[in-house]
């Protein structure tokens, strides 16, 4: 076979060969997946403010809830799984970040327990805790130095 | 115990919810499928969106319709960073600029650092079928 020569003709080449994904069935997954998942959160969140917590407090114990139960379910090999069949409807509920923690912490323990596990952990949530409290730094000035409520309607 | 369940299952905000929560995960669908992000940068773009529209005041608005549909995606998590950053201001000035965002989230944070490291503890070395 003739060497692939530039960018545009190796990416051709796997066009052609990559099957095509059908996009609709994956959203159509995704949808009722992601939307699950968050209903579970709703009912979770509804049981909390029941019981008398503030928003703030039932907020986070939903994210906690669904973390733990996801990362357990990564580290049994089911999420795995369900990510294949849902794609992004269990990737970008938090769900997703719990994940992205468990897998490849448990692919590099072989490492060791503290620079194999506690180390790779983030080859992803690192990035999005890079970016997201960046950004929350970014905005928390720009609160600071506008300062009215036309700006940040929050 | 006494806890009203016909207020916990009320069929329209769990329905708005389920909507809303489906719709963003369509969003993230469609960018895996039409381009070639990988995960990672995904889940950064979303939590970077989310920051933005939190601090911009719109998500605000997502959160009161769909509440956990809108707050459980990453996107919701980036929100919540803004919106603690943005509160914390408003109370103590400058510092809070660095500590209110981290302050709102600190529960997912920490909850995913320590059921991450105890699940990747308890989990099976990974065999590869294929």
């Amino acid at each position: 076979m003739d060497p692939l020569e530039t960018k545009q003709t190796y990416q051709n080449y796997v066009d052609k060969k990559s099957p095509n994904s059908p996009i609709l069935k994956n959203c159509f997954n995704a949808f009722w997946v992601g939307g699950l998942i968050c209903t579970i959160g709703q009912v979770i969140l509804n049981i909390c403010k029941e019981r008398g917590f503030d928003t703030q407090i039932s907020g986070t114990i939903v994210s906690i809830i669904l973390i733990g139960i996801s990362a357990f379910l990564t580290g049994l090999n089911l999420f795995n799984k369900i990510g294949k069949f849902a794609g992004a409807g269990s990737l970008i509920p938090i769900t997703g970040f719990a994940n992205s923690i468990v897998s490849p912490a448990m692919e590099y323990k072989s490492e060791g327990y503290v620079m194999g596990v506690g180390g790779k952990m983030f080859t992803v949530a690192g990035p999005v805790l890079v970016f997201g409290i960046s950004a929350s730094i970014i905005v928390g000035i720009i609160y600071l130095i506008f300062n009215t409520q036309s700006i940040t309607l929050v | 115990m006494d806890i009203n369940w016909a207020n916990v299952f009320e069929w329209s905000s769990l329905l708005k919810c389920f909507v809303t929560a489906g719709i963003i995960c369509i969003i993230g669908q469609i960018l895996i499928d039409k381009t070639k992000l990988t995960p990672a940068r995904i889940l950064v773009i979303f939590v970077t969106t989310g920051a933005i529209l939190g601090g911009l005041g719109i998500y605000k608005y997502l959160v009161d319709f769909a509440g956990a549909g809108a707050t459980v995606p990453l996107t919701g998590f980036g929100y919540n960073l803004a919106k603690g950053a943005i509160e914390e201001v408003q109370k103590s000035g400058l510092i809070g600029v660095f500590t209110g965002g981290v302050k709102a989230a600190a529960g997912g944070i920490a909850a995913a650092v320590f059921f991450g490291y105890l699940a990747s503890l308890i989990s099976k070395p990974k065999m590869k079928k294929q």
